[in-house]
């Protein structure tokens, strides 16, 4: 399946599988983590050149205009590149493929703790039989948080990152292939507990949705802004705690809407129930959403057709 | 520690160029980071350091040119210099702000050979 398999990540497992295996890899050179951190800042090179941010920058300084023409190889190439472009590839495919099976993926984000797992078991419990749900399960080490999953009967699918602080498209699409949930299906992510590194990482999920504890702190949004801007929609869980609570709600929303002006928010408790149908309303709307949509380029690819059949 | 995948991303876009233009080594990299964006600059530097070793783009420098964040008030229409996501507007106040600059992440250039 995977001809430009670009794994970065050597201690990523499927389900126990390293992610690696049977792969026939193009590339021959080594991405694994387990060197990197033995030779720390001895030597001079990053930090001794001189920032100078003329604009003449990259065409006038260094190697390449220290060199006449003719006596050296070296050129200029210009690249013009997303860093992530590789990963967005990835989540582009993830995408499509999702669209295909009229998945609603959603990439839940948060810190550790936050009650990520205890959500999605009473969404499965509670509308499992409405929609058929599935999850991929990110965790550094242990199925722990899979096996909780499967013990609603829902298919679930855990990726193991070893080192890595978050999941990337490549490994979604890999865990993406045991998945088939059919015409009402909605995909749950739950990426590594981390509110940092994964909202970098595009997995081709439909939305990102913020989990955030009343237990933590309000100012959260705040001190980690990108996560926020990046989601679509923040949950503050353990609201049943409030009472015992310093916590401000009206603040904490105050501050996410600082970062992100168009997040939407519900309060609930996974635990007692509260406020969860609003959680399944938003998944419903959001599900009728991505058929629309579909079905509106499926409307106007036949109405295409009828007028190229009607010219011929 | 996201940098060390970041790392590996441009060591991947070095890897793709290296093949569609034709150039076996790399000697200096220039990437273009917003200062909102993703990255924190010195642990790229540390992180692209250790990812280079044994790649076509070993003991290559690394020259991190940063671009200022720019903001776009909604309410009032002006753009300004954006410090941080959580920045009002200091035209209005407001918190309607979309960026317009300043989360790049790309690989701008090389010198090869």
């Amino acid at each position: 399946m995977c001809t430009t398999c670009g794994c970065a990540s050597g201690n990523t497992q499927i389900e126990g599988h390293d992610l690696h295996h049977g792969h026939a890899h193009a590339h021959d050179h080594d991405h694994t983590h387990s060197h990197a951190h033995d030779h720390a800042h001895s030597h001079s090179q990053s930090h001794s050149h001189a920032p100078d941010a003329k604009g003449d920058l990259h065409y006038g300084r260094g190697a390449a205009g220290a060199h006449a023409p003719g006596l050296s190889q070296r050129r200029m190439v210009q690249i013009e590149q997303d860093i992530l472009s590789k990963n967005d590839r990835y989540a582009a495919a993830n995408r499509e493929k999702l669209a295909e099976q009229n998945l609603l993926a959603l990439n839940l984000v948060s810190s550790p703790g936050s009650g990520k797992t205890t959500l999605l078991t009473r969404t499965i419990e509670d509308i499992g039989k409405t929609f058929t749900c599935g999850v991929i399960e990110g965790d550094q080490q242990t199925a722990n948080d899979a096996d909780r999953i499967r013990a609603t009967g829902a298919k679930a699918v855990q990726i193991n990152t070893g080192k890595g602080c978050h999941l990337d498209a490549h490994m979604v699409g890999h865990a993406l292939e045991q998945f088939d949930l059919g015409e009402q299906g909605v995909l749950f992510i739950e990426n590594v507990g981390n509110l940092v590194c994964p909202a970098a990482f595009d997995l081709g999920e439909a939305h990102k949705v913020a989990i955030l504890s009343v237990t933590e702190g309000e100012d959260k949004p705040l001190k980690y802004p990108d996560m926020f801007h990046a989601a679509d929609l923040m949950i503050l869980n353990k609201v049943d705690l409030l009472p015992y609570l310093d916590f401000d709600v009206a603040q904490c929303i105050e501050y996410a809407r600082r970062v992100n002006p168009e997040i939407q928010v519900l309060q609930l408790s996974a635990r007692t129930g509260e406020g969860m149908q609003g959680w399944y309303a938003w998944i419903e709307q959001r599900q009728q959403a991505l058929l629309q949509a579909k079905l509106d380029a499926l409307e106007s690819q036949v109405a295409s057709l009828k007028r190229t059949l009607g010219k011929g | 520690m996201h940098e060390m995948s970041l790392a590996e991303g441009v060591i991947q876009v070095l890897e793709e160029s290296a093949v569609a233009q034709g150039f076996s080594r790399v000697k200096k990299v220039w990437l273009e980071i917003g200062r909102l964006s993703h990255v924190e600059a010195e642990a790229m530097r540390f992180c692209f350091e250790a990812v280079c070793k044994g790649s076509i783009a070993q003991d290559a420098e690394l020259e991190i040119i940063e671009i200022p964040g720019t903001g776009w008030c909604h309410e009032c229409g002006k753009q300004f210099e954006y410090q941080a996501r959580y920045d009002p507007c200091p035209h209005c106040n407001g918190y309607q702000v979309q960026m317009v600059a300043g989360d790049e992440m790309r690989v701008k250039e090389l010198e090869v050979e």
